[in-house]
Order: C-alpha cells, then sequence, then structure tokens
C-alpha cells in the first residue's frame, strides 16, 4: 500500500502547458493521492476488507475579468486535466465579481516543520489478525458485550499538493492509521447498551489498541447500570470530548466567512467583545503534536499557524481564508479550503483557563466531579450533532450519553437529552476540572457549565 | 453577469463511456478472479457529471462542476469479501486492483487455471437510448442561475425580517456499468438534480433558520417545472412563524407528524433497523420477528424504487437488479428485510434490488429507496382533533439513530396542540425514542401520504432516498426542549 504519489514539478509543467494552450494566465489548484487499506471483523471472522487508490484535483482559473471559476476531478490524466481547465474557465464566466478569491500571500512563506514520521504500511491480512484479536479481547472483558458491531483498523498513505500560477508550490506527505471499537452490551430484561473508544497514530504500529480495548470497555460497562433522569435543570461537566464536540458545532462563531454570510452569531464588531466566562481561553492550533495528520497548509496554500480566538473570554480573532482576510484587512489565517467561494474551517480546538495560578483567570479551583455531593449530570460523549445544532440560531438539542453524580454515586443515564443555547453555556461555565485531555479533535479538559436543562424519561 | 448559452457540462456524454469494447475487458477480469478461486466477483465502474450552485441574496456565489471516473472490485469467497476502489481504468490499473482484493483473501492470481466462468450474459442496458441525451437536455448553467435567483428574489418578496436567503442547485449524473462472475452484466444511467431554499430570519433577538428541499430523478426538465413562487411563499410562512416561536416545554406527550418529509422519522428509527446490514452486525431487534407484531395494527410500511421521478428510485440497483417493492411491514407484522447481494449471502434474506453505494469508492449494501409508511383511513384533522395536549410537528429536521437503536430528531417547524387544535409555534423540540417501543403506539395513519426527497448516509455512504408517510399520530414520545 504505497500512495501512488504526485510530482509536484511534472503536474505544474503539465498544467502550465495546457493553461498556455487554453489561454489561461492565472490558476491555482489542489491535488492529492491516496492509498487506503482497512479492515471490519465480526467475532472471529473478517467482516470486509478494503483498499482505495484515490485521486483528486481542483483547479480554480481566472479570467480576462478577474473572475474565478473551478472545477474538480478525480481524473488526473492529461484529459482529465484539460478538461478540468476548460470547464474551470467556462465556469469562470459565473464567478462572483463582488468576492473574488485572489492567491494567498503567504503561500510561499516558510511552512513551521511537523514532527509526522511516515510508516510503511502493514499487510492488510496482519491487520485483519490485530483486529480479531483486539475484538476477542473486548469480548472477554464482560459477558454481557456480546458483539462489537462497529469496529474497524485502517490506515493511510496520502500526499497532497498546492500550485499556482505564480510559483507557490507547497506538497506534503503524511501516514496515519485509526483504530475504532464500539461494543454493545445487553443483560437480560435490560436495554442494550454501546460505547467505544478510538486511537490515531502515524501508523498502525503506533496505535495504542490496548489503550482502546479499555476504554471501549471501561466505557460500556460503565453504562450497563443504568437509570432514567427526571427531566430537571442540572449542573453539568462536560468530557473534553463532549464540549469539544459542541464547540466545534458553533465554530461558525469565529468563522470569518460565516460572519461576513450573515449566518454567524458574531459580527464584524464582536471581536473584542466578550463571548465567555473571563477564564475562558480558546486557541485554534492544527500545528499542536496531538493533531494526528495536521495540514501545514490549507487549501490556498496557507502556513498553518496557532491562532487565539477567545482570550479571557474576549473574541480576539477569526479564522480566515485569503478573501476573508482582505476584507478584514488582516492576514490570511490558514484555515481555508479551496473552492470558486472559499470556505473556512477549524483545525484543532485548545481549551483552556485564561491563566494558571490566577484565580480570577481559572474559575472555580478544586472541581472534581468524582467526589462532589451532586445532584451533576456528566456528559460524557454528545450524539446527533448534525441534527440537533441550529448554529446560526445558537440553539442545541442533543441525546447524550452519561451519568447522574449524587451523593457520592455515579449511575449512568438511560436516556436523555440536554438543550441550551452556546451564548449562555460559555457565560455559565463554572470551571474547569483535572489537566487538558488531548484527543483526536482538541485538547481541553472536564467544563463544568451551570443549569442546563436535561430531558430524561423518569 | 450571466454568460448566455454556456452547456451545463463541457464535454460531449451523450453516448456511453461503457461501449462494447468492455465485454471483452470485463470477461477477462471475471475470468482471472474465478481461475484463482474467488467464488463471485463483481466490477462496478462508474462516470460521474456534477454540477452545484449557489445563489445567496441577488447573486451566484458557488459555481462547482466536477466530473470523475472510477471502478470498485469486490470478490467474494464464503461469507467473507474483499474490496478495493481505483480511479484508474486501465487494465493494469484494475488487474491491480482485482489481485490486491484476491490477495485480502488470501488467493493468488492464476492465468493458467482452469475456468469456471461461463462469460456475461447479454447486456441489459437500462435506457441508454432514451437516457443517453439526459445530461444535454439538463438546463444550462446560465438557465439554472436564472432559476435559482429567481427563487432567492421570491425570497425577498414575500419574507420578512430576511437576514440570509439562499438557493442551491445540485446535478448528479452518473453512468454505471455492473459486471459480476455470475453473468450480470447491466448498464445504467441516473440523473437527479435536487434544489434547495434557505432562509435565516433574524428580528432583535430572535432568530429562525429553515429550508426546504426538493429532489426528482430521471427529469432533465425538474428545475424548469419548479415553481419557485409556491415555495418562497412556503419558506416566508414557515419562517415569519418560527421567528418568534418559545422553546418547547420538554416532556413525554402524544405528538402528530405532518406527511412529507415526517417520514424521516420512519426512515431512521426504524428503516435502518430493516436493512440487512443490521442483522449482520446484530444491531437489529428485528432480526428473528419476521412474521411477528412489531408495529400497531394501523400501520404498513413500503419500500421500493420504481416510482416514477422519485428521488430514490432506480432502474436496477448497483448490484446489477431490479428493484422490487418490498412490503417491509404490513398491519403491524415484520414481513421482509431489504438485502443486497452480502445480505442474502450472510442472513439468508433475498435480495431485494437494494443493494446501493454513493460510488465506486464504496462496496454496496442494503440500503432504503423510496420508504413509506402507507396512508390510513383518517383525515389529518381527526388525528389533531384526538389530542388533548401535545405536539404536532409540521416539519422535521435531521435525525440520527444509535447503535441500541435510540433515535432523535429535531422538529424544525413545530406547534402546540391544545384540545384538538393547534394553538402556537414552538421550537427547539427533539423527538426521542426506540423504533422498538414507539412503533406499537403508531395509532392512527391519516390520508394524505406525500413523498419527500433526502439524502441518507450509512455504511455505504451518501445516497439519494425518499422518505414519506401520510400524518401520522404516535400517542406518547419523549419530546426534549427547554
Amino acid at each position: 500500500m504505497n500512495a501512488p504519489g504526485l510530482e509536484a514539478a511534472q503536474l505544474r509543467d503539465r498544467v502550465e502547458q495546457l493553461a498556455h494552450r487554453h489561454g489561461i494566465s492565472q490558476w491555482d489548484l489542489g491535488a492529492s493521492c491516496s492509498s487506503d487499506t482497512s479492515v471490519q471483523v465480526d467475532r472471529g471472522d473478517a467482516k470486509q476488507m478494503k483498499a482505495a487508490q484515490r485521486s483528486a484535483l481542483t483547479v480554480r482559473v481566472w479570467n480576462g475579468d478577474g473572475l474565478v471559476g473551478i472545477t474538480s476531478t478525480s481524473d488526473l490524466s492529461d484529459e482529465g486535466l484539460e478538461r478540468a481547465l476548460s470547464g474551470a474557465r467556462e465556469a469562470s464566466a459565473f464567478g462572483n465579481p463582488d468576492d473574488t478569491p485572489a492567491f494567498s500571500p503567504l503561500a510561499t512563506s516558510p511552512l513551521q516543520p511537523l514532527d509526522q514520521p511516515l510508516h510503511q504500511p502493514r499487510n492488510i491480512l496482519n491487520l485483519l489478525e490485530t483486529l480479531k484479536e483486539a475484538e476477542r479481547q473486548l469480548l472477554g472483558r464482560h459477558t454481557a458485550i456480546s458483539t462489537v458491531p462497529y469496529n474497524g483498523l485502517a490506515q493511510r498513505s496520502s500526499e497532497r499538493i498546492y500550485l499556482n500560477s505564480a510559483g507557490a508550490c507547497r506538497q506534503q506527505a503524511q501516514t496515519t492509521a485509526s483504530l475504532y471499537l464500539y461494543a454493545r452490551a445487553e443483560e437480560t430484561g435490560r436495554k442494550p447498551r454501546s460505547a467505544g473508544a478510538v486511537r490515531l497514530a502515524y501508523g498502525a504500529t503506533g496505535l495504542d489498541i490496548a489503550g482502546c480495548i479499555d476504554e471501549a470497555a471501561e466505557r460500556t460497562i460503565s453504562h450497563l447500570d443504568y437509570a432514567p433522569i427526571t427531566t430537571g435543570h442540572y449542573t453539568c461537566v462536560f468530557s473534553p470530548e463532549a464540549f469539544l464536540d459542541l464547540i466545534g458545532a458553533f465554530s461558525s462563531l469565529f468563522n470569518a466567512r460565516a460572519v461576513l454570510d450573515g449566518v454567524s452569531l458574531s459580527t464584524r464588531e464582536s471581536l473584542g467583545e466578550p463571548l465567555a466566562c473571563p477564564f475562558f481561553n480558546l486557541h485554534d492550533n492544527g500545528l499542536h503534536p496531538g493533531n494526528i495528520g495536521a495540514s501545514s497548509f490549507d487549501g490556498e496554500g496557507t502556513p498553518t499557524q496557532r491562532l487565539a480566538l477567545v482570550e479571557a473570554g474576549v473574541i480576539r480573532n477569526f479564522l480566515h481564508s485569503e478573501a476573508t482576510a482582505r476584507s478584514f484587512g488582516v492576514a490570511p489565517t490558514g484555515h481555508a479550503g479551496m473552492g470558486a467561494k472559499v470556505s473556512v474551517g477549524p483545525d484543532y480546538f485548545e481549551v483552556g483557563p485564561a491563566g494558571a495560578g490566577d484565580p480570577q483567570l481559572a474559575g472555580q479551583a478544586g472541581l472534581d466531579h468524582g467526589t462532589h455531593p451532586g445532584p451533576l449530570v456528566v456528559i460524557d460523549s454528545l450524539s446527533a450533532l448534525h441534527a440537533g445544532v441550529k448554529a446560526s440560531q445558537g440553539s442545541f438539542s442533543l441525546p447524550f450519553d452519561g451519568w447522574l453524580v449524587r451523593g457520592g454515586e455515579r449511575v449512568s443515564i438511560e436516556a436523555a437529552t440536554v438543550a441550551g443555547d452556546i451564548r449562555t453555556v460559555l457565560k455559565a461555565l463554572i470551571g474547569f476540572e483535572g489537566p487538558a485531555k488531548v484527543t483526536p479533535d482538541g485538547v481541553c479538559p472536564f467544563v463544568w457549565v451551570e443549569g442546563l436543562s436535561v430531558t430524561g424519561e423518569a | 453577469m450571466i454568460a448566455p448559452s454556456i452547456p451545463a457540462s463541457a464535454p460531449p456524454l451523450q453516448s456511453s463511456g461503457f461501449g462494447a469494447h468492455w465485454r471483452e475487458r470485463l470477461d477477462a477480469l471475471l475470468s482471472l478472479g474465478r481461475r484463482s478461486g474467488a467464488d463471485l466477483v463483481e466490477v462496478f465502474l462508474e462516470r460521474t457529471d456534477h454540477l452545484s450552485l449557489l445563489a445567496e441574496q441577488d447573486s451566484i456565489t458557488s459555481v462547482s462542476p466536477a466530473f470523475g471516473l472510477g471502478a470498485g472490485i469486490r470478490v467474494f469467497l464464503g461469507r467473507r469479501d474483499g474490496f478495493v476502489s481505483t480511479n484508474d481504468l486501465s487494465d493494469q490499473g484494475l488487474q491491480a486492483a482485482l489481485e490486491q482484493a484476491l490477495g485480502m483473501l488470501g488467493l493468488v492470481p492464476s492465468p493458467s487455471a482452469a475456468n469456471a466462468f461461463a462469460g456475461l450474459t447479454e447486456l441489459r442496458d437500462h435506457g441508454l437510448a432514451v437516457k443517453g441525451e439526459w445530461l444535454l437536455r439538463c438546463p444550462t448553467l446560465a438557465e439554472a442561475s436564472d432559476r435559482l435567483l429567481e427563487g432567492t428574489a421570491r425570497l425577498e418578496q414575500h419574507g420578512r425580517h430576511l437576514q440570509v436567503r439562499r438557493g442551491s442547485y445540485s446535478r448528479d449524473w452518473q453512468e454505471v456499468l455492473v459486471a459480476a462472475s455470475d453473468g450480470t452484466f447491466a448498464r445504467d444511467i441516473r440523473l437527479h438534480q435536487s434544489l434547495g431554499l434557505n432562509v435565516l430570519a433574524a428580528d432583535g433577538e430572535h432568530r429562525a433558520s429553515l429550508g426546504r428541499r426538493y429532489g426528482t430523478s430521471d427529469r432533465p426538465d425538474a428545475l424548469r417545472d419548479w415553481d419557485p413562487e409556491a415555495s418562497a411563499l412556503d419558506v416566508c410562512d414557515s419562517v415569519g412563524t418560527m421567528l418568534y416561536a418559545d422553546y418547547v416545554e420538554a416532556g413525554q406527550m402524544p405528538a402528530v407528524l405532518a406527511n412529507r418529509f415526517g417520514g424521516v422519522i420512519f426512515h431512521e428509527a426504524c428503516g435502518h433497523l430493516l436493512e440487512t446490514t443490521q442483522v449482520e452486525r446484530g444491531t437489529t431487534p428485528f432480526a428473528e420477528m419476521v412474521g411477528q407484531s412489531i408495529a400497531h395494527p394501523s400501520l404498513t410500511a413500503i419500500d421500493e424504487g420504481g416510482t416514477e421521478g422519485a428521488f430514490g428510485s432506480l432502474a436496477m440497483d448497483d448490484e446489477g437488479m431490479e428493484p422490487q417493492r418490498t412490503v417491509l411491514i404490513e398491519n403491524g407484522v415484520l414481513r421482509r428485510f431489504l438485502s443486497d447481494r452480502a445480505g442474502e449471502q450472510r442472513t439468508g434474506h433475498p435480495r431485494t434490488g437494494s443493494g446501493r453505494r454513493q460510488g465506486h469508492g464504496f462496496a454496496a449494501a442494503s440500503r432504503m429507496r423510496n420508504t413509506f409508511i402507507a396512508a390510513g383511513p383518517h383525515s389529518p384533522e381527526a388525528l389533531i382533533a384526538s389530542v388533548d395536549r401535545g405536539l404536532y410537528c409540521k416539519s422535521m429536521g435531521g435525525g440520527s439513530v444509535g447503535p441500541t437503536g435510540q433515535f432523535n430528531f429535531a422538529v424544525e417547524e413545530g406547534f402546540l396542540i391544545e384540545n384538538g387544535k393547534l394553538t402556537k409555534p414552538v421550537k427547539g423540540a427533539t423527538l426521542i425514542g426506540e423504533a422498538k417501543e414507539v412503533m406499537p403506539r403508531i395509532s392512527m395513519c391519516a390520508n394524505d401520504l406525500e413523498l419527500a426527497a433526502g439524502f441518507c448516509g450509512s455504511v455505504s455512504g451518501s445516497i439519494f432516498v425518499t422518505v414519506g408517510q401520510p400524518h401520522i399520530k404516535v400517542d406518547s414520545i419523549t419530546v426534549g426542549g427547554r
């Protein structure tokens, strides 16, 4: 399983020749190729083994009027490239004159080095045996765990390129691997329960398989003894994963594209305004070592960087593409995709207290949901974020897995949803608990929030 | 700003990309697979041509064409299978993919072994003569842009406090050729077009956002036939109502779900549990319940792929089989599961023409097509009149079902029912439950069945589907709110 390989100089030569033939003088492109293998198992047998060789290219063309058109293709042959250029030029007739992307002024700036070791891929049959053994171990952790219905072990080798007609040339090669184990447990006369764990690494040999089994088993078993919860308002403690999911669902708060489009709760004037409690910090840092698979540059070739979004509760910066940055009079931040209308998105959040050692900037100290008399609702994981979040309104209503902590005891909650408004949540933070945890989506400690509405079935 | 006559797609695609010369190549590939010891080899070839447009306020802000090609090769050996996808359709590329799939099953390419492959049957061509020119008959970019801008202009005309007006159009053209070592040899062309209108209204602290999506299959003139006036009035009426709605109070209560997209609740909560992929995983509570009652006797549910123009319709599934009309539940009794080739092999449930995939990068799996609850005898008004205090869900948002069968759905547009009448609008509601518990509580079905287009994401990717139902009443359901 080796990535088929993209040769940047050769691709540039081919595109330049074709562009010249079509009278195109300004263009840029993003290209990628990847080779993936993955396995799934079912009670000791192979369920599915998959491999894929993919290639993709998106080219943008500026026409004589300065308008931009785009075309994407999986056909990287000369014929495919020519058709893509031709299609992009035709689409440029429909470019938006009020919002025309340009080359990023940072597309040739130095990149921050990333420590991303490249791993040799393992044979797929070797992956299969590894996953079968992981499944066997997880099934053996508790008699109630009858299946691991969702599981997978995958590895990927990939390369991506950004080129433009002004000479920018970015290239990055990566290898990554992932393991997920979601167990299902059921006891007689009780409802089935399910929970799981995920691990990422730069190669299959680097995966923390034992940790993944331990976490999946612990989380599944911990929800076996459940009880319904009475509907009401509770102090809630979000796990790092759950809080990162929630913040991610409302990332349009910090997205300059969404601000300009009028679909963000923030406006241009929000910069410098308080959004959260004064002890709340939020950064986006795609370069964090915990961000497996980090990109060193965005879809426009801008270097990835660490960016303060909220400091001491105040909005400091927005995420930008080249076009949104130009509109705001700032530099691009390295968060762009590639498109006729360029999308903007976060990389990897860091959540934490504003000031270590300063009580004013750390929230309530000594929080520990394990010893708190309660009642507390600990939200372990949120579900259905795509359906239960109204980002442009700020509201959410989300099912969750979690526990009710009362009188020093912890009982799994049968089924419940938590609802609220993100702005209220950020203002109702009580504090942070414990050290920040490095997760696949970001870095965050446990987060305590006062007075959220929980709907249960009691 | 609008160029006068740019075609919808640059290249001439009126003729098939998968012509007669492919028979020989596929014969050789399938033969090699069988000689090497595979029980069955399947090749799925695909060419695609996609166009999407976005209109915001009164401008076209994004035009995104895309095209592609690829192959997915699946090899079966006993109950196991290996699947490889590639964008390289050269002889070498396809053979390398096949050899990789064989290797996953411990098989070694053996070109000189005895050939157990009898050859491909006559090509079953699902209408190339008619469908070959569909792409060229679709609206040009200029036409599509004009229609979208007409839609956003009507929103401006009819809406109040609209901060954002958006119209989106997507056209997906796909040519597929399926060949398998059981002789299957079939070709089809599919055309899906969808159109959406979305708005965000804001007045002081009050905000509301909602949208409508319309979708058709195999109708090149669908965008031309669309009525932007009616759509804009519908959207503006709803967002105007919801802008000042209060949050719903959480609790257990009866609910009446409107027709059309209300059917998403059955799709997510029950339909997925009737796919053989769920039987294989052991994640459906209905696995051993064929012939048993799983729902209220008033409920009959059907999945089919033949309704003309419906978003989930198809002339053949992605394994080359014509879609059947599958009665899933009849008067509350479970009748059948939706099954694909692997599902039949692993669970024993016969194939139903439901093997579907997003594209060549996915192996086919049992998936829904047009899924709906059948009409009942009641009027919609009778359902509402039967509720003393409950929730009327006029429009549903998205939803999902978890690995233990628990579902949740956002209610995009809701009203309280008080003393048998609709009263004030409410927002923020989520319907929560488990299919096994809720199905017996669907006690009344109205006589106004309608379908609605949607997208379904699952194990074999995102596919075009239709959901549908008449108005239905659920006697009791958990409503999440504030």
